[in-house]
């Protein structure tokens, strides 16, 4: 309808501008900081820290996964840590095919723990994870079965709601009750550790770290521009018309389940792309991932930064999980003090998020910018 | 029955024992005394015969009849004599017609009185045995201890010889029946030989039959194990009646597996409905979503250890009822806690119900961690008071009474819930709020107060089920996240707004529960009834009783 | 099976209760191509829960529903039922708030409903020209880029009227139009019904008397969830039973 601009430029507005350009000096400077000057510089970036930001990174891109089912469709998903840990496993098995010989127990094929189960021969759920393209296939796959099967299942039956949230909070549930199990296959209580490459290159290496953490900011910036290209198509218009009156799209035509589906399913391979990423940089999957409280502090971000924003459910996630990373180092007792008030004071005072309370400020300045040119010549 | 209980009954075992002790030491004395009474003119009868000049000629058939008189000789030694024969430790002295035995410390005893003898085994010959011996030595030890003073010790060789079947201590059992003054080991002598008569393909069909009955109406796995044998090889009537009986007593006995899985079922089901029942009020009737229930339970259960403390160190007198002081004070302090979170934060998110569960679960963090810093992050024991120690026998089902009360206690719970609801104008105030807000307002009712109340009730609810977890669960600061999830189970599977759902909710998951672990194990079973929850949501959205038409979609 | 073929919506002895209350109780009704009908009846004689039904909102227990005298209504979803040409304005306006106007026109408007072509089609040529067109009828042109939440009341009734004539259905559900509007703007949606009712069906359900009268239609009173009367205004409000339900209790 407008003057066509690039398709790509045409979904970068102020806020995405400026978020793609932090995102894109970050891929460039930590890089710069980490690697090329003397590690005794005051400007020079350790190993860990560049680990902890791409851990940052990839609760971003589960955030903005999670906006894009709650802010922009309404479906408060209380389970995407499952999809998130689901995508961590499958590069986790990838990570564990690769230890080889290198195991205590030096099996050509079985990880260890299998060893130490006395398992004989490796379980087909392992099969081709020696190969990246086959687990990457599988990172994108298996959080979009889960997704698709149980969306698919939820949706058509119109389960909505606090009834959705609470069931996604009941599969999330069941998943770490599972991955607890040892007959399970996938390690149990202690998950899969102790990896050694990931491509080849040891993963403890700082150049790998740093690649990775400019692998996480590619990967936020993509899962950013697909979600603003999913939300500024008439799809997305049909998704925030679900979300403000389902009935309303369903009596226009719009089979609405198709719809959640389709956005449920794209965020929960994102969702499986953040763990992925997350996996190697923190050196461990455990079903500990599983645990419904962590979906919900997930939705915490969300809400901080402000939901239907992306850019602000991305801000959201690094700001709180700084805050985490702080108050576990200095006063480890208060963190859930403080992470409880957040959740009620943002709920109460702070609907919209930091994002939303930026936007209103602006928009109050606006206008009152207008009023008061208008009110000039008035008095003029 | 089986090994894993074993540990557990065993302390039981012991009480009944010393509760039998005094009678049994009568009973004992006065046995020895017809013992002797009847068997010392039995002796003479015999010819004069003495069992221990017979075991001192040497001879083995003077040592076999010694041995077969000797269960009826009324000699307070003849254990003894029987196991030092057994053990090779039995001495004569021929020529002075004494015997001795030898403990297993090889000191020795005069076998006639029993008093230590000052004799030097090696100046002594052992009492020799053959084959014929050998078979009256066994029979005289299986007898001796049918006969055995200590009613348990003959309950033990009743039990062996039952399963043992072994045909030729058949007199013995008859004669340890005709002694038998204990029922319950009546019982099972006569179980025994029946055991080795239904066995006996020369005895005749009519005795086998009867024989079959009383092993029927023994009805345990044992009883089924002797049946199958013995239809194993039978022919006729005998073949069909063992067959008839052995699916019979199976048939009983998987009634009464599916009784005990009910009743563990309904046990369960109690502390979810305790635990949920709370919910049902905040969730069901008021719409809030409260993620801070289980801190509610929590709490309640802190109150319970708080009380228990205070019990102990200034009451100790009280400690066996904190339970009583608890109850009331745990309602108190969580409906207190309950209004004061509705007050400050629930009550701006009305409507919002996806909010209100973000806000509670922040407020869930808060308790958790507030609870964790006074108390400490580990486990607290609240122990049990006497009351609720112990069990009973109901047919083959051992009832403890601590789950027996819980049940009690979660069904109060609920009837007196409803009837605060039905019966009371707070209920009726409520119930108004509930369906109508704008109508009750408008005819005077303080909905906010209304709100607040209901909230406290929900969560003083919390706080009573917190007493009685207390008893079950470990109390600690994350005793309220284990219940949470299976909380919101309960009530959306029984149907939002309906407390009867509820009860036949949480009953049901329990039982069913129970019914899923023996064939899918206790982990994997909960995993099948999330899904299975999961999946029926989908089938049924608005739950097990739920109300349809237009007025729920509004 | 005649008037079945040849009515545009044909209802035959639909019945369906909610844990035992009887919501419709053998309602039949028939509309023919073309034709505009006003359905009034006090309130719980189930004209919403008749409009849920030919919607595909709610199942009967019993009864026949069928469209263009062939469609199975009762066997059909929301999103096929619109798709076959019934659209639906609710009781409470209901437009989605947070689109502008013109998106929420444009969301109506007829075109390729699946996932995959609001994903990756093109909108039509003269997509802009019939927004245009439409937001002209409904009276909306100059508040095209705001937000449907800033509108006033009668504004959204309006948008979603226009909403409903953007999908072009052949049959229009239109649920109590005019409640909450002013005299001016009752009269003027009257005006503007009148208008659709030239090449669309229309079933306008309503309370307001005068506004039924405004129609000039033919009328069908419901009661306790069937037919009670049916013809023009004027004798059916001369029906002594139609007086009774309004007026004798």
């Amino acid at each position: 309808m407008e003057a066509r601009k690039p398709l790509l430029l045409s979904l970068i507005d102020g806020r995405g501008a400026i978020f793609l350009g932090i995102l894109t000096a970050a891929a460039v400077l930590v890089p710069l900081l980490s690697l090329v000057i003397p590690a005794n510089s005051a400007f020079a970036i350790p190993a860990y820290l560049v680990a902890l930001f791409g851990k940052y990174l990839c609760y971003a891109l589960l955030a903005i996964a999670l906006d894009l089912v709650w802010g922009y469709c309404g479906i408060l998903s209380l389970g995407h840590g499952a999809f998130f840990a689901l995508g961590g496993y499958a590069m986790g098995m990838y990570l564990m095919r690769q230890i080889g010989t290198r195991g205590v127990y030096a099996h050509p094929e079985l990880p260890d723990f299998m060893v130490f189960l006395n398992m004989k021969e490796l379980p087909i759920t392992w099969w081709g994870f020696q190969s990246f393209p086959y687990a990457m296939l599988m990172v994108l796959l298996i959080p979009g079965l889960l997704a698709f099967i149980f969306g698919f299942l939820a949706f058509r039956s119109r389960v909505t709601g606090v009834y959705l949230s609470i069931i996604t909070q009941a599969m999330t549930y069941a998943l770490l009750l599972a991955f607890f199990r040892n007959d399970m296959g996938f390690g149990g209580n202690n998950g899969l550790t102790d990896f050694k490459d990931i491509l080849g290159f040891n993963v403890q290496a700082k150049e790998t770290r740093v690649a990775l953490f400019v692998a996480s900011c590619i990967a936020l910036g993509a899962g950013y521009l697909i979600a603003r290209a999913v939300t500024e198509s008439k799809f997305g218009k049909v998704v925030i018309a679900i979300r403000d009156a389902e009935s309303r799209t369903r009596f226009l035509g719009y089979r609405v389940e198709t719809y959640k589906l389709a956005v449920f399913v794209l965020s929960a391979m994102m969702a499986g792309v953040a763990g992925a990423l997350y996996v190697p940089q923190v050196g461990i999957i455990n079903p500990g991932e599983f645990a419904p409280a962590n979906s919900i502090e997930a939705v915490i971000w969300v809400a901080v930064g402000g939901r239907g924003t992306l850019v602000g459910a991305a801000l959201g996630a690094i700001i709180v999980n700084w805050g985490k990373t702080f108050f576990t180092g200095a006063l480890p007792e208060y963190w859930l003090f403080a992470l409880g008030a957040l959740f009620v004071l943002v709920t109460l005072f702070l609907p919209k998020g930091v994002v939303g309370v930026i936007e209103q400020y602006k928009a109050q300045r606006a206008s009152a910018n207008k009023g008061g040119t208008a009110a000039a010549p008035a008095a003029e | 029955m089986n090994m894993p209980s074993r540990p557990r009954a065993l302390p039981l075992e012991t009480k009944a024992k010393s509760l039998t002790e005094t009678l049994s030491v009568l009973a004992a004395a006065f046995f020895l005394l017809m013992l002797a009474l009847i068997a010392a003119p039995h002796a003479r009868a015999q010819g004069g015969f003495d069992v221990i000049i017979g075991l001192t000629t040497d001879k083995f058939p003077d040592t076999e009849r010694a041995l077969n008189e000797l269960p009826g000789a009324g000699l307070a030694t003849a254990p003894d004599i029987v196991e030092a024969l057994v053990a090779n430790r039995l001495y004569l002295n021929g020529p002075a017609r004494k015997l001795y035995f030898a403990d297993e410390a090889g000191k020795m005893f005069d076998a006639a009185t029993g008093e230590s003898a000052d004799v030097m085994a090696s100046a002594l010959k052992k009492v020799r045995i053959n084959n014929a011996v050998r078979r009256s030595l066994d029979a005289a030890r299986g007898a001796l201890t049918l006969m055995s003073p200590d009613p348990a010790k003959r309950k033990a060789a009743a039990d062996s010889v039952f399963k043992s079947r072994d045909a030729t201590a058949l007199p013995l059992l008859e004669a340890a029946l005709a002694k038998e003054t204990v029922s319950a080991n009546r019982k099972i002598l006569e179980e025994a030989r029946a055991a080795i008569v239904a066995g006996d393909s020369g005895a005749n069909e009519v005795q086998r039959l009867e024989a079959i009955d009383i092993l029927k109406s023994r009805g345990d796995q044992d009883a089924v194990s002797v049946l199958t044998t013995i239809a194993s090889w039978s022919e006729g009537r005998v073949k069909a009646a063992a067959d008839s009986a052995s699916s019979v007593i199976q048939a009983k006995l998987a009634l009464w597996r599916n009784v005990q899985n009910i009743w563990y079922g309904l046990s369960l089901g109690s502390v979810l409905l305790l635990a949920a029942i709370g919910l049902a009020i905040t969730f069901g009737v008021m719409g809030i979503i409260n993620m801070a229930h289980g801190e509610m339970v929590m709490l309640g259960a802190y109150t319970t250890f708080a009380v228990q403390e205070w019990a102990r160190t200034s009451h100790p007198g009280l400690l066996n009822y904190s339970l009583f002081i608890a109850i009331p004070l745990a309602f108190l302090v969580t409906a207190a806690v309950g209004i004061l979170i509705e007050r400050v934060v629930i009550r701006f998110l009305y409507g919002r119900p996806l909010e209100t569960l973000l806000a509670t679960f922040g407020i869930s963090l808060i308790l958790q961690q507030a609870v964790r810093t006074i108390f400490g992050a580990n486990n607290r024991e609240v122990s049990a008071p006497s009351f609720m120690a112990g069990s009973f026998d109901f047919g083959s089902l051992q009832i403890g009474y601590g789950r027996m009360w819980i049940i009690v206690f979660a069904l109060a719970v609920f009837f007196a819930l409803q009837f605060v609801l039905r019966a009371t104008s707070f209920g009726l105030r409520m119930r108004a709020v509930t369906q109508n807000r704008r109508m009750a307002s408008s005819m005077g009712i303080d909905t906010n107060r209304i709100d607040a109340m209901a909230f406290g009730l929900g969560s003083g609810i919390a706080g009573m089920a917190g007493v009685a977890l207390s008893q079950i669960d470990n109390v600690s600061p994350n005793l309220g996240q284990s219940y949470i999830i299976d909380s919101f189970m309960v009530v959306v599977f029984g149907g939002v707004g309906n407390l009867w759902g509820t009860l036949l909710g949480a009953l049901t998951l329990g039982v069913a529960n129970k019914f899923l672990e023996p064939i899918a194990g206790a982990v994997l079973g909960k995993i099948l009834l999330l899904v299975f929850i999961i999946l029926f949501i989908q089938k049924r959205p608005r739950g097990l009783f739920a109300l349809k038409g237009r007025a729920v979609e509004a | 099976m005649d008037i079945a073929k040849n009515s545009l919506l044909y209802l035959d002895g639909v019945s369906v209760s909610f844990d035992g209350y009887k919501a419709l109780r053998g309602l039949s009704l028939t509309l023919a191509p073309g034709e505009m009908r006003a359905i009034i009846g006090p309130n719980g004689a189930g004209k919403t829960t008749m409009m849920d039904i030919i919607t595909g909102k709610t199942r009967p227990d019993e009864g026949d529903v069928l469209f263009a005298g062939s469609h199975d209504l009762t066997k059909m979803d929301e999103a096929s039922i619109a798709e076959l040409g019934i659209g639906r304005k609710f009781q409470k306006p209901t437009v989605f708030e947070s689109h502008t106007v013109d998106d929420n026109i444009l969301l109506a408007l007829k075109a390729p409903r699946s996932a995959l072509a609001t994903l990756f089609g093109k909108p039509a040529a003269d997509t802009r020209a019939r927004i245009d067109q439409i937001l002209e009828t409904t009276r909306l042109k100059d508040h095209r880029l705001r937000l449907a939440a800033d509108l006033s009341h009668g504004q959204k009734q309006w948008l979603e009227i226009g909403m409903l004539l953007a999908q072009d259905p052949k049959l229009l559900l239109v649920d109590e139009p005019v409640a909450g509007m002013t005299d001016a703007e009752t009269a003027q949606t009257a005006e503007l019904l009148r208008e659709i009712a030239i090449d669309h069906s229309v079933v306008v359900v309503e309370h307001d008397m005068s506004f039924v009268r405004d129609l000039g239609v033919k009328v069908t009173v419901l009661h306790e969830g069937a037919v009670l009367a049916e013809g023009p205004l004027d004798v059916v409000s001369a029906d002594p039973r139609v007086i009774e339900v309004y007026l004798g209790r």
